[in-house]
C-alpha cells in the first residue's frame, strides 16, 4: 500500500472533511509582512503554486522565505494581502483550519511523548479514541519505516529518524499542502541527499502540494517543480529549475544560483545584433538585444561559467584578458577565478583536460572568450 | 642512527607524563570532593546525628541525661495531640501547596510566555523578589495593620457598608496563616517553574497549534507536562518550608493553631530537648517521605 492510498482510505474518525483529500492550489496575492513600521520581511509578493507542485522557496537568510511559509501555515499574520488555498481564503484562519501541515526546522517533536503519541497528537486533539489513534499512528510510522522505535522518545533517535517522525506527524492529518521549513538543514550531507530523494518520492506518491523553504540551490534544483528565488522580501524569479538555470531573470538570481558571471556596464550603442555595453573602466562587451535596453542606461548580462573557453576571442566584446586569482579543482573540471579591470570575480569552469593542456597559474594573464549565444541579458533589478 | 636518536627522546617524553599522572590520580578526586564533604558533614550530618542521639536521651525539668530510652517517641507518638498537630501541619501543606502551585504557575506562565523581551522578563522577575529584601518577620507583621479588627481592610469594608461588623477571621486565624505562607513561599514556586517554562522550545507550541490544539489543550498536553520538573522542584521547596514552619503559624494564628514546627519550638523553650529531638526526627522522616513521593512521580534530574 502506498502512503497516498493509506492516507486517502483511512480517514480519522471525527474528521468532517469526509471525502478524499486533494492537493490544493496555493494562490498568494500581494502578500506583505511588516515587523514594526519599517522592517518589511515580505514585500507585496504574488505567487501561484499549482496543485501537486513541489515548490521551493529559495534565498539567502532574511530574504522573507520563512516568513512567507509561516504566513501560508498561519503561524504568522499577514500585514496585508491574501492567501488562497484551493477555493478558500485562509489569510485569517488559524493553522488547524487551513488543511495545511507544517514540518518545523528542528522538527519540534514533543520530547515528553513517545513516537506513537507524537504522531497521534493531532488525532488526540480531535478526541479520537486512544486505541484507534495509536493504531493509526503506528501504521503511519510503519509507512515511514520507523515503527521499530515506536515506544522511544524523540531524543533517542538520530536526525534522519526524527525527520521521519516529523513527516509522519505532519501527514497524519491528510493535509492538502505540506509546508517544510528547511527540513534538511539539520542533516549531514549524505543523509541530506537520501532524505531529499525520499521527500521527492513522498510528494510524487501523495500528490499534495509541497512548499519547501531552503537556502541551498542544489536542494531546490534537485527537488522543485517550481523554484521561487527571493531576495529582500521580493520574488526575483519563479520558474522551473531549468528556466532559472538557463535564463536567470536578474543579476541577483544569476549570482545566487552560482553558475553565471554577471557583466555590467552602460549601453554604448544598439544595433541589429544586440548592444555594446561598456564597463566602468573601459572594457566593453557585446550582448544580445532586449527590449529594455536604452543607450546610456545600465545593463547587465550573464555568461555561463561552463561555456567560457580559454583563448583569444575572435570577436571583439566576447571575451577579455584577466589575471588568475585562484584555481580550485572541482573534480572533472577546474574552477578558475580571474580579476580584470572592471570585471570582478569572473569564474570559469574549465574542462580538466583542456586546462591541463595549458595550465595557468595564479597571477598569470589569461585570455577568455565566449559566444554571443551564451550571453543572457538580465532584467534590471527592481530595488 | 638518526632514526634511533630521534626516537629515544620522544619515547621518554611520551612515557613519563602518564606515570606521574597515575601517581596523582587517586588523591585528586578526593581533594576535589573534600570541601563539599566537609561542609555537609559538619553542618548537616553531625547536627542530624546529634538530634537522633539526643532523641533517645532522658530528661527532667532541669537537665538532660545521656541514656537510651524510647520514652520520648512513645510519649510523642502515643499522644493524640501530636497526631492532630501532624494532621494540622499536613493540612497547611496541602492548602499552601495548592495555592502556591496555581499562583506560581500563573505568574511563571505570564512571565515566560506573555512577556516578550527577556529584558522585561528579568525586570518583572526582579520585581517579584522585591519583598525578599525585607525579613519574613517584617513581611508578616506588615499584615497586622492591614488585616486587624480595626485594620485597613476591615474599616474599609465597614465604611463601604459591605459588612456590618469587622471580620474576625482575617487575622489570628488559620486563614491568616495560609495567607502569610502563600505570600512568603509563592516565589519559591514561581522561580523553578519559570525556569522550565522559558526553556520550552516555542516551536513545540506552534507544532501543537498546527496539529489543531486549542490554547487549553496546548497547556495541558504540552506545557504542563514539560513544566513538571519545575513544578516538582517548587513543590519540594514549598512542602519543606511549610512542614518546618513555626514562626508564621505562631504569629499569624495568634497561638490558636499548631504545627509540628511550633510544637518542637515550644518544647525547646521548655528545655525538653530530647522530646523536641524525637519530634524533629519524626518530622524529618515525614519530609523525606514527601520528597521521595515527589521524586517518584517526576524525574527532576534533567533540570539539575
Amino acid at each position: 500500500m502506498t502512503v497516498a492510498a493509506f492516507l486517502s482510505d483511512a480517514k480519522p474518525a471525527g474528521d468532517k472533511r469526509g471525502k478524499m483529500q486533494q492537493a490544493a492550489t496555493i494562490d498568494i496575492a500581494s502578500l506583505t509582512k511588516k515587523y514594526g513600521d519599517d522592517a518589511v520581511a515580505v514585500d507585496a509578493i504574488s505567487l501561484k503554486i499549482k496543485a501537486g507542485t513541489y515548490c521551493c522557496l529559495l534565498g539567502p537568510s532574511g530574504c522573507g522565505k520563512t516568513s512567507t511559509l509561516r504566513m501560508i501555515a498561519g503561524h504568522e499574520t499577514a500585514t496585508s494581502g491574501d492567501i488562497r488555498l484551493g477555493d478558500v481564503v485562509v489569510t485569517d484562519l488559524p493553522p488547524a483550519k487551513r488543511q495545511t501541515s507544517m514540518m518545523f526546522q528542528s522538527y519540534a517533536l514533543f520530547p515528553h511523548l513517545d513516537l506513537v503519541d507524537n504522531v497521534a497528537f493531532s488525532l488526540k486533539m480531535k478526541s479520537v479514541p486512544k486505541a484507534e489513534r495509536r493504531a493509526k499512528a503506528l501504521d503511519m510510522l510503519k509507512l515511514m519505516h520507523i515503527d521499530q522505535y515506536a515506544s522511544r522518545r524523540p531524543a533517542q533517535l538520530s536526525g534522519g529518524q526524527q525527520q521521519r517522525v516529523a513527516l509522519a506527524r505532519a501527514l497524519i492529518t491528510s493535509p492538502q499542502a505540506l509546508l517544510l521549513d528547511e527540513p534538511l538543514s539539520a542533516l549531514d550531507p549524505f543523509l541530506k541527499v537520501k532524505m531529499r530523494q525520499e521527500l521527492k518520492r513522498l510528494q510524487r506518491e501523495l500528490g499534495v502540494t509541497f512548499v519547501h523553504v531552503t537556502h541551498s540551490q542544489e536542494e531546490a534544483m534537485a527537488l522543485a517543480d517550481l523554484v521561487v528565488v527571493m531576495s529582500n522580501g521580493r520574488i526575483e524569479q519563479a520558474a522551473e529549475p531549468r528556466e532559472i538555470f538557463h535564463r536567470p531573470a536578474t543579476a541577483f538570481v544569476a549570482r545566487f544560483m552560482g553558475d553565471h558571471n554577471v557583466l555590467a556596464g552602460k549601453v554604448k550603442e544598439l544595433d541589429a545584433e544586440g548592444a555594446l555595453i561598456e564597463a566602468p573602466n573601459g572594457a566593453s562587451f557585446r550582448i544580445p538585444g532586449a527590449d529594455h535596453l536604452v543607450v546610456g542606461e545600465t545593463a547587465e548580462a550573464a555568461v555561463r561559467r561552463d561555456r567560457i573557453a580559454i583563448g583569444e576571442s575572435p570577436t571583439k566584446g566576447l571575451g577579455f584578458t584577466g589575471h588568475v586569482r585562484n584555481v580550485e579543482y572541482r573534480g572533472g573540471s577546474m574552477k578558475v577565478t580571474l580579476d580584470a579591470p572592471g570585471v570582478e570575480d569572473f569564474t570559469v569552469y574549465a574542462e580538466e583536460s583542456a586546462f591541463d593542456s595549458a595550465p595557468h597559474e595564479v597571477g598569470q594573464a589569461v585570455p577568455l572568450s565566449w559566444s554571443l549565444a551564451d550571453v543572457h541579458v538580465l532584467k534590471p533589478t527592481a530595488h | 642512527m638518526t632514526v634511533a636518536a630521534d626516537a629515544s627522546p620522544t619515547s621518554v617524553e611520551t612515557e613519563a607524563p602518564p606515570r606521574k599522572r597515575r601517581l596523582a590520580l587517586p588523591l585528586a578526586p578526593y581533594l576535589q570532593a573534600a570541601p563539599l564533604a566537609l561542609i555537609l558533614g559538619a553542618f548537616l550530618l553531625l547536627p542530624i546525628a546529634a538530634i537522633v542521639i539526643v532523641s533517645f536521651w532522658d530528661y527532667d525539668s532541669v537537665q538532660i541525661y545521656p541514656a537510651f530510652v524510647t520514652l520520648n517517641y512513645e510519649e510523642s507518638l502515643g499522644s493524640w495531640v501530636t497526631w492532630s498537630t501532624f494532621l494540622n501541619t499536613l493540612k497547611f501543606v496541602a492548602i499552601v501547596w495548592a495555592i502556591t502551585l496555581v499562583v506560581g504557575f500563573w505568574v511563571a506562565y505570564f512571565l515566560a510566555f506573555h512577556v516578550r523581551t527577556s529584558k522585561m522578563q528579568t525586570v518583572l522577575f526582579l520585581v517579584c523578589t522585591v519583598p525578599f529584601l525585607t525579613s519574613n518577620i517584617i513581611r508578616m507583621i506588615s499584615w497586622v495593620p492591614f488585616l486587624g479588627r480595626n485594620g485597613l481592610l476591615n474599616s474599609a469594608l465597614v465604611e463601604l457598608g459591605i459588612v456590618p461588623a469587622p471580620l474576625e477571621f482575617l487575622l489570628f486565624s488559620e486563614f491568616a496563616v495560609v495567607l502569610a505562607m502563600v505570600h512568603l513561599y509563592a516565589l519559591f514556586m514561581v522561580t523553578p517553574i519559570f525556569n522550565t517554562l522559558v526553556r520550552i522550545d516555542r516551536s513545540l507550541v506552534e507544532a501543537a497549534r498546527d496539529a489543531g490544539a486549542s490554547s487549553w489543550q496546548i497547556l495541558t498536553n504540552v506545557i504542563i507536562p514539560l513544566a513538571k520538573p519545575g513544578i516538582a522542584i517548587g513543590s519540594i521547596f514549598v512542602v519543606t518550608l511549610v512542614l518546618g514552619d513555626f514562626i508564621t503559624v505562631r504569629f499569624m494564628s495568634g497561638g490558636q493553631s499548631a504545627s509540628m514546627g511550633l510544637m518542637i519550638a515550644n518544647q525547646i523553650s521548655l528545655l525538653q530537648y530530647p522530646a523536641a529531638a524525637a519530634n524533629a526526627v519524626a518530622l524529618l522522616i515525614l519530609v523525606l517521605l514527601m520528597m521521595a513521593a515527589i521524586l517518584k512521580i517526576v524525574d527532576i534530574r534533567k533540570e539539575l
